[in-house]
């Protein structure tokens, strides 16, 4: 395929605008350490266009951003802003450049007001009031302009996420950014949220805003943008027009195989109730209830997916079921009652019961990162018997062993045991968590963001094992920002918003859009569920 | 991988931080007017140059393995420890309690009732901030620092007020009972057959290295044991590494922070079996004379491994030892001084490690790219 090439002239060549592009790199190359982070990377960002960047976790996708804005210097390479060739040594130039920065993790702060954090760093003088002012109307203006309403009183701990969002574009245009870089900027939207963002996006680039929009969802980028580029292991694979390309063509670049977009499942086949969850509340230290009256079921052989927007609830309802956290209301499992605050509320009672649990952070909690594979293997059973070698002690061969064989089931790279859990990569890291919950064979798997940091060739496999267990009869709950993941993976959906489960869908009769209003918290007609 | 070769990594920075701290340390013999090369002959012939030498060395690292396994211990479940001087002087009440109530017939005996006090004691004195961390979150720094104040108020009381033998003067215990008096080197060499007479044998024979050295070596093979082999120890990494995942796992922080607390505590009192029963054979005041501290130092650098806390607690044995035939030696070079170069070997292993790890590592990594 001629496409996989790199052929930085290609997209942009045949465009008859003769203006210099507002973004070229050349040959930009970095490494760390042995690493090579960015190969040779070029690339062509014409004025007034959103151009995508896409690619698999690990693929120097951040890395080269960062180098646009300063935070790295590169080994190799140019940069030309609008035709010249410029140094970006630190942000303060790449803001004198006028580029603006999106970061995925907001940079604000929480007790500033929305106009406080705008001017925050590009005070003039020594008195607030004046810039205070002047960001005022300049907000107003901006406002209307590109659909950018945000209250300049409010305080950002009180505004959602999405707002913050818009506090961050702001910043950046107060800055007279002209090229704005978005981070991933979807991943803490709900879909109507995001389909904002894109409008504001719209509005940016008919003003004539460069943008460029970093992702990993390919719905995204064929929606918005019009290039996108590709990178794998550090090199650019591809860059091509939007409309020329398919999402199918994206994937096979960013992996460099054939991905399987869709998951592949037969009809569930639902037997005995094994979850049960009636009234489940829980208020968390500093006395916010998290969890209001949670009632839900899971079936032997079904997936119940948990659609909603990050901090709904989602997480203290995986953490109280793992034991993790404490609640009130009655949980069953296999018609038999499970301790929510008592003696028996942890995580390994729970594990006893039979109910394994992939976490959501598996960086934070279920792995350690230091420590080796095989020590990994049996975090949280190493109490079983089969891992003692007598009474004193833990039977280390056999654990390395069953690391071994388990890496290898399970397809993990480099199978080497005694490599810690850093060195793997995102998608390989959860492959040993999966093989350490799967494998031991649980009535009931929580399964949090399964997919999340991981590219997209180890997703096709990770979801496979999940439809695996199922088939074999298992329940299994699963939560998950990613609305795809939801509605391809479940056999029945439960939307969370605010701490309740607003409805109950089947994915077949209802689409994103509907799933979105809910996530939202907006309930069908007029009297709520 | 990103990292340097093993060796590199355990022996080659830790050498290299050590030369920096020595000549830094010449720099100051020079400035006071001394010759820096003399000085530094005198400390390794007086740390390592005789029999002599070597049984007050490692009679010094005995405490100091002591302390700086307790140390480590804690380091594993991510504490800082450093109320090991209160909890090491706690033992020595524990010890001092056993060799003066009981009139032991032999000491194999007396040493593992001595241990088991010793250590109980220790444990104890570490139990009340334990406790506290786990169950209040007060910072086991602070609590442990001021315990160090406690015991050594509580100590003098008991000591002047409550122990002292009659009509003694000196603020002492009554001397231990032949019973409970730990065999030294000099013991040793007389099952050997060699009588302590004539030069050099005298001179060894007057060293307090006792069979306490022995009990430090197996505390090394049983931490290394406990850590690394033992589900315990298995908790107590993964809780130091992640409370967050410990807990996801199932692992109680309040149990992890008790135990390893309480294992840290009777290791440091453990040292009291060296210092009090095998050297003093009494309880005196400031028996610890500031090793719970220096145990840290040797945590640091023995990076909380048993066999790195043997080498650097030997290392920290010798500057003690050495530090004192310096003194004796060149008179213009003080107490203080010895203080002085002891406190250069810390800052450089310990606190300013980095400062050579980061740049041999790039070295390293630097060199593998090219091979």
């Amino acid at each position: 395929m001629s496409d996989t090439t790199t052929d930085p002239g290609r997209a942009t060549a045949p465009a008859p605008d003769a203006r210099a592009p507002a973004i070229e790199l050349k040959g930009i190359s970095k490494a760390f350490g042995p690493v090579q982070a960015n190969k040779d990377i070029a690339i062509r960002v014409m004025p007034g266009t959103i151009h995508g960047i896409i690619g698999e976790n690990g693929a120097g996708k951040s890395t080269l951003m960062s180098i646009l804005y300063g935070f790295y210097k590169a080994d190799k390479g140019e940069i030309f802003i609008n035709g010249h060739k410029t140094e970006i040594p630190d942000s303060q130039a790449a803001i004198r450049a006028g580029i603006g920065m999106v970061f995925q993790h907001f940079k604000l702060v929480e007790n500033f007001t929305v106009l406080e954090n705008v001017v925050l760093g590009a005070e003039e003088g020594a008195l607030l009031r004046p810039s205070l002012a002047k960001a005022r109307k300049l907000l107003t203006q901006l406002a209307k302009e590109y659909e950018l309403n945000v209250d300049p009183d409010a305080l950002i701990e009180d505004i959602g996420v999405g707002m913050q969002q818009r506090v961050e574009i702001l910043k950046a245009l107060y800055r007279q950014a002209d090229i704005l870089i978005l981070d991933e900027p979807t991943g803490v939207l709900t879909p109507a949220e995001a389909d904002h963002l894109f409008r504001i996006l719209d509005n940016l680039k008919a003003e004539g805003k460069t943008i460029i929009l970093i992702t990993h969802k390919l719905r995204e980028i064929m929606d918005v943008t019009d290039t996108v580029s590709v990178m794998r292991r550090g090199e650019m694979t591809a860059t091509v027009k939007t409309a020329e390309t398919s999402p199918e063509e994206l994937a096979e670049l960013m992996v460099g195989r054939k991905v399987l977009l869709r998951v592949d499942k037969k009809p569930a086949n639902p037997g005995e109730v094994v979850l049960e969850v009636m009234n489940l509340n829980v208020t968390d230290d500093a006395g916010v209830h998290r969890l209001k009256d949670v009632s839900l079921t899971v079936r032997a052989g079904e997936i119940l997916g948990i659609a909603g927007v990050a901090g709904n609830g989602q997480s203290e309802l995986l953490d109280v079921l793992g034991g993790i956290d404490h609640g009130t209301g009655t949980v069953e499992l296999n018609g038999e009652a499970i301790d929510l605050s008592g003696k028996q509320s942890d995580g390994k009672s729970r594990r006893d019961r039979g109910i394994a649990h992939v976490p959501e952070d598996r960086q934070r909690r279920g792995l350690i990162m230091d420590f080796s594979a095989w020590e990994n293997i049996a975090f949280g059973y190493h109490d079983d018997a089969m891992y003692q070698k007598n009474v004193w002690l833990m039977d280390n061969a056999a654990l390395k062993a069953e690391t071994e064989a388990k890496m290898g089931r399970f397809d993990v790279r480099p199978p080497d045991p005694k490599l810690s859990a850093k060195n793997f990569s995102g998608g390989n890291q959860q492959k040993i968590v999966l093989a350490r919950e799967i494998e031991r064979n649980p009535d009931l798997l929580l399964i949090g963001q399964p997919t999340r940091g991981v590219d997209i060739g180890a997703i096709e496999f990770i979801h496979q094992q999940i439809v695996a267990l199922r088939d074999q009869g298992k329940a299994i709950l699963l939560v998950s920002v990613e609305l795809d993941e939801i509605m391809s993976l479940s056999d029945r959906i439960a939307v969370m918003f605010d701490g309740r489960i607003m409805g109950e869908r089947l994915p077949s009769e209802t689409d994103e859009k509907k799933l979105g209003l809910l996530m939202a918290g907006v309930t069908e007609g007029t009297g709520g569920v | 991988m990103d990292k340097m070769p093993r060796w590199a990594d355990v022996f080659l920075t830790p050498l290299i931080s050590l030369i920096l701290a020595f000549f830094v340390s010449g720099l100051v013999v020079l400035y006071i007017g001394e010759n820096p090369i003399e000085a530094l002959s005198i400390l390794i012939e007086g740390a390592v140059g005789s029999a002599y030498a070597w049984g007050y060395t490692l009679f010094y690292a005995t405490n100091f393995i002591f302390t700086g396994l307790a140390v480590s211990v804690a380091f594993h479940a991510r504490m800082f420890n450093i109320g090991g001087e209160g909890q090491a002087a706690m033992g020595g009440l524990g010890v001092a309690l056993v060799c003066l109530m009981i009139p032991w017939p032999h000491w194999i005996l007396a040493l593992p009732v001595a241990v088991i006090f010793g250590a109980l004691f220790g444990a104890a004195w570490a139990a009340i901030p334990a406790y506290l961390q786990a169950k209040r979150g007060s910072h086991i720094v602070i609590t442990t620092i001021m315990f160090n104040f406690i015991a050594a108020a509580l100590l003098v009381y008991l000591v002047v007020e409550v122990l002292k033998a009659p009509g003694q003067m000196s603020p002492e215990t009554a001397a231990f009972q032949e019973g409970s008096n730990l065999p030294k080197i000099a013991d040793f060499l007389r099952t050997l057959g060699l009588a302590c007479e004539g030069r050099p044998l005298e001179r060894v024979c007057r060293a307090p290295l006792n069979i306490a050295f022995i009990v430090a070596l197996v505390c090394c093979w049983l931490v290394w044991l406990l850590i690394w082999r033992t589900r315990l120890g298995y908790e107590i990494r993964s809780f130091g590494h992640s409370e967050e995942a410990a807990v996801y796992a199932g692992i109680s922080p309040v149990k992890i922070t008790m135990i390893a607390m309480l294992i840290s505590g009777g290791l440091a009192g453990l040292m009291a079996v060296n210092a009090v029963m095998g050297e003093a054979e009494r309880l005196v005041l400031d028996t610890v004379q500031g090793a719970g501290f220096i145990g840290i130092a040797v945590a640091l650098m023995g990076r909380s491994h048993p066999v790195g806390v043997f080498l650097a607690a030997l290392l920290f044995g010798a500057l003690v030892q050495g530090g004192a035939e310096l003194e004796f030696e060149i008179p213009a070079i003080t107490r203080d001084m010895i203080v002085v170069i002891q406190a250069l070997v810390i800052l450089f292993t310990g606190a300013l490690d980095n400062m050579v790890r980061m740049p041999l590592e790039r070295m390293f990594l630097a060199r593998r790219k090219v091979g």
